[in-house]
């Protein structure tokens, strides 16, 4: 096997200095009715070349463009990488060294992270980013209990258009410790209802996604200013950090926590996973933050340098009374998204986020003059709610032949938005693809 | 010893990436508009981020000069205990990137997807073959989102029985993660000392084991390295008073093919597939940590699970006793596709193997170092070994000064100050990737640093010399957070 190095020379050499005559009695110490008395029943093993033509027959039959034309968002975005950045990712000194706790030789990581960090808070708006998180889902639910230890309150409201299985897995991390979760209605124009919140004195955090699950931006200013009355912590997550090169980020509009998916910026869809759990703060919360973070500092010779800090809020240090369990994150993933960031630019985002705007309002547009009603009238991003005029499952099914993926169904989760559609266009989508969404709507 | 490994090179400085660059500059090939603009509304729109604009070349001068900063385990030895740094193959960072799996839509209907949901499904199978468990999930996006997943579904267990317990047993040799895992799903940890062997004795457990306790959280191998003899005893104890028995699964990598976890009295455990299985660690994470269960635990497994039946994969949502979801999606696909590779190349008897050699490389370490560095334990390892300062405590100096002065002699320190319970730690797993060449040159570096310990104690303390940079202010560092340039 080509991962092992030993020749039959060294084992026995090996063995000689150990003590012991042969490979099973290296397990002495594992009494015997504690063995296996089989071989593992697997596959035998491939070649590298076998396992090519596996692999290559799963892959093939995935529905993925150009094959297909695909109009799905809702959480998982399409959008060009540079190949540069995949490029530099493969760098295996990168890829393959551990989590930095060795400053010394693992400065290459730490002032990337660094850097993914201000880039991050940047982006949000806010004063501190982390190093990472698992996913946008598990992110919320982090903030979430953030925001319980800070307020030491045990409630907390959700809107109904924070990605459904984000919420899911906020019931998840939540149940067991017996927290309340209060889920908000909506409005007719697409955006949350807040008006219940006033009166509700006991909630340690509100938490609204912008854009929300139907592509919709909310109006975060308002929701700041009846929420800052409940004396609650204002939470925004999001899935599409994209809409920030265009639309005002959350830390200028009063959120006090801001966590989301950052895939969108130079990761691939990769059937959801390993995706970026992105998590930023005000300053003031530092140390109730969960994660990893990483702080400039100076070496013995006074150089500038980078180390993990303020460990005492981790649970290698602190154990049970730790922030958050987290100890590996998604580092290799925040290192893609500061590549992708720093290749994109800031006059490149405006631009990028400008187009993504564009072509969805392009679609919007065609799909109406076709016959399709347009759910929600609130501006947005570049994904939107619709309903096709002989409704969703023929239509869907109709152009499924034809290899298009008209968008994801809402009735699973919004039962009462049967027959309407989630669809979403990016930059990778050409106009002559929307046209023929469009002609085979309207057909 | 020979001509050392580490020397000094030429290192270029690198400034912060917003200083270098220039407005206007771009790393990006903007796609061609073909559409009209349409106006957003300016109540809405802002200035833009605050990013700064750089070309292609600046980008990738950047991250390869920062690269250059790193040690990886493709530079040498990474002999960091319980992390299990073995080598990454390289065909499977191919086969993540494969544009079928690579360009998935993770909510694609399932006839439109069946190939990487027969992927997971096999995946989850073969990691149950190997554990000697029923039935896996994947969701998990690294170990300790795992041990969650673990204590949820005892939570989950006991409340289906009408009954709430409080406490979970984790011994003092566990990893930080055990008990705050079990804290954030509401249980109180209870210690149990380990004994002078360095295992956990049936008579430990038996004192705390009671009906408000949910179980216990064991390592095995543990983090000493060393075998948990008395498991099988120790899983009768808590099971009896209707306890149930967690592992954790981060050191696998000792016993694949030699213990099935599953035949001994674990009922639920989970596995790293960036240790174990050989996905790279990034630089911490992305990471994936499936969780493998006994039957009578697969009800309550996360949902959604894979379901084949009449040729054909699918996902069900219907499992009413489910603790529910941990990810936004399916877990940590594009990590699964290199393990499965792994698994796939490797086979059941080359992972019988690799689990050999890497004892066999543990045990080689510690008989050849016994002598240089204290041994607490001087019994048979499994895959990693522990040694401790105390040897070099005359001259002052620490396992600290030794682990940097290893960064000198061109190799990764191992994990040091941990397990807690023996102090001034060291601990080493070489795994079975490491040729016995690398291994003695190792050995000989830590042959002739506990030798300077002696003769040349103020060298170890001004270690390293070589690296980028020399020892950090990290007090510093945390009093005056500096987090953002």
């Amino acid at each position: 096997m080509r991962y092992l190095p030993h020749t039959e020379e060294d084992i026995v050499s090996m063995l000689r200095t150990v003590g012991v005559e042969d490979m099973d009695d290296l397990f002495s110490s594992i009494p015997p009715s504690c063995r296996v008395g089989r071989a593992l029943d697997l596959p035998d093993a491939l070649t590298e070349w076998e396992l090519g033509t596996l692999t290559e027959e799963l892959a093939e039959t995935m529905a993925v463009s150009p094959a297909y034309r695909i109009f799905m968002g809702a959480g998982s975005y399409d959008h060009y990488i540079p190949e540069s950045v995949s490029y530099l990712l493969g760098r295996s000194e990168f890829s393959t060294a551990y989590t930095p706790y060795q400053p010394e030789i693992s400065q290459g990581t730490l002032q990337a992270i660094y850097e993914y960090q201000t880039l991050a808070a940047r982006l949000l708006g806010m004063e501190v980013a982390n190093a990472s998180m698992y996913d946008g889902a598990s992110a919320l639910a982090e903030a979430l209990l953030m925001a319980i230890r800070i307020t030491k309150r045990k409630r907390v409201a959700l809107s109904p258009l924070i990605h459904p299985h984000y919420r899911a897995v906020v019931r998840t991390y939540l149940g067991p410790g017996g927290y309340e979760i209060v889920e908000l209605p909506f409005l007719k124009d697409g955006r949350t209802d807040i008006s219940g919140l006033s009166g509700m004195d006991d909630l340690a955090a509100v938490a609204i996604q912008s854009p929300n699950f139907f592509g919709c931006v909310e109006d975060l200013p308002a929701a700041d200013e009846t929420i800052r009355k409940t004396g609650a912590l204002f939470l925004v997550s999001f899935t599409e950090p994209l809409a920030y090169g265009l639309f005002k980020n959350p830390g200028c509009q009063g959120a006090d926590i801001v966590c989301g998916e950052g895939q969108s910026l130079g990761i691939p869809r990769s059937f959801g996973g390993p995706g970026l759990g992105m998590f930023a703060c005000r300053m003031k919360h530092v140390r109730s933050m969960p994660g990893r973070l990483v702080g400039k500092t100076t070496d013995r010779d006074g150089r500038p340098g980078f180390v993990l800090t303020l460990a005492t809020r981790e649970q290698h240090i602190r154990r049970e009374k730790a922030n958050s369990n987290i100890c590996t994150n998604n580092s290799l993933c925040a290192l893609a998204s500061a590549m992708y960031l720093a290749s994109v630019g800031g006059t490149g985002i405006r631009d990028l986020a400008s187009l993504n705007y564009d072509k969805a309002e392009y679609l919007k547009r065609g799909l109406k003059e076709a016959g399709c009603r347009l759910t929600f009238d609130s501006p947005t991003f570049n994904e939107f709610v619709v309903e096709f005029p002989k409704g969703f499952k023929d239509t869907y099914t109709r152009l499924l032949e034809k290899r298009i993926v008209a968008g994801v169904p809402l009735g699973t989760w919004y039962p009462g938005l049967p027959d309407h559609a989630l669809l979403c266009v990016t930059e990778t989508v050409g106009r002559e693809d929307m046209d023929a969404l469009i002609r085979e709507v309207r057909s | 010893m020979k001509e050392s490994q580490g020397t000094s090179g030429l290192i270029l400085n690198e400034p912060l990436l917003w200083k270098k660059g220039k407005k206007g500059r771009s790393g990006f090939s903007m796609p061609r508009r073909d559409v009209v603009p349409s106006p957003a509304d300016e109540v809405l729109t802002g200035d833009g981020p605050d990013l700064p604009d750089l070309s292609e070349v600046d980008v990738v001068r950047h991250y390869t000069r920062l690269s250059q900063w790193n040690f990886g385990l493709d530079t040498g030895m990474y002999p960091l205990g319980s992390c299990t740094m073995k080598y990454n193959p390289k065909i499977n960072e191919k086969q993540a990137v494969l544009p079928g799996f690579a360009g998935a839509h993770p909510l694609l209907p399932a006839e439109l997807s069946q190939g990487t949901l027969e992927l997971m499904w096999r995946l989850e199978r073969y990691l149950a073959e190997i554990t000697g468990m029923d039935a896996a999930t994947l969701q998990p996006a690294a170990g300790a989102q795992g041990e969650l997943t673990g204590m949820l579904l005892i939570h989950a267990y006991h409340a289906s029985r009408g009954s709430r317990r409080s406490k979970i047993i984790v011994p003092d040799t566990a990893h930080g993660t055990n008990p705050a895992s079990a804290a954030l799903c509401g249980f109180s940890s209870v210690p149990v000392q380990s004994n002078e062997r360095g295992v956990i004795s049936p008579e430990a457990v038996a004192a705390v084991m009671d009906e408000d306790t949910a179980g216990i959280m064991i390592t095995n191998p543990n983090t000493l390295g060393l075998f948990e003899e008395n498991i099988q005893e120790i899983a009768r104890i808590v099971h009896t008073k209707g306890g149930l028995v967690y592992g954790d699964g981060a050191n696998m990598n000792a016993v694949m093919g030699i213990v099935q976890m599953g035949k001994i009295g674990f009922d639920v455990m989970h596995l790293n597939l960036h240790k174990t299985f050989s996905t790279p660690h990034g630089g911490g994470g992305p990471g994936s940590g499936p969780v493998c269960v006994k039957d009578f635990l697969a009800p309550f497994l996360p949902v959604p699970r894979i379901v084949f039946n009449e040729g054909a994969y699918r996902l069900s949502e219907d499992l009413p006793q489910s603790i529910g979801r941990l990810h936004a999606f399916h877990g940590n696909f594009g990590v699964m596709i290199k393990a499965f590779c792994y698994i796939m190349s490797m086979g059941g008897e080359g992972l019988k193997r690799a689990s050999q050699l890497a004892v066999l490389n543990a045990n080689y370490i510690k008989d050849s170092l016994k002598e240089s560095l204290h041994l607490p334990y001087d019994r048979p390892c499994m895959h990693e070994c522990v040694f401790s300062d105390k040897l070099q405590e005359a001259e002052k100096v620490t396992t600290l000064d030794m682990a940097k002065r290893l960064m000198d002699y061109g190799f990764h320190p191992p994990t040091i100050y941990f397990p807690l319970v023996v102090h001034g730690a060291m601990m080493i797993e070489p795994t079975e990737t490491e040729s016995k060449e690398d291994i003695d040159r190792f050995i000989e570096a830590l042959r002739a640093i506990a030798a300077e310990a002696r003769d040349n104690p103020e060298m170890l303390k001004a270690a390293p010399v070589r690296p980028k940079v020399r020892r950090l202010d990290e007090t510093a560092a945390a009093r005056k957070p500096c987090l953002t340039g």
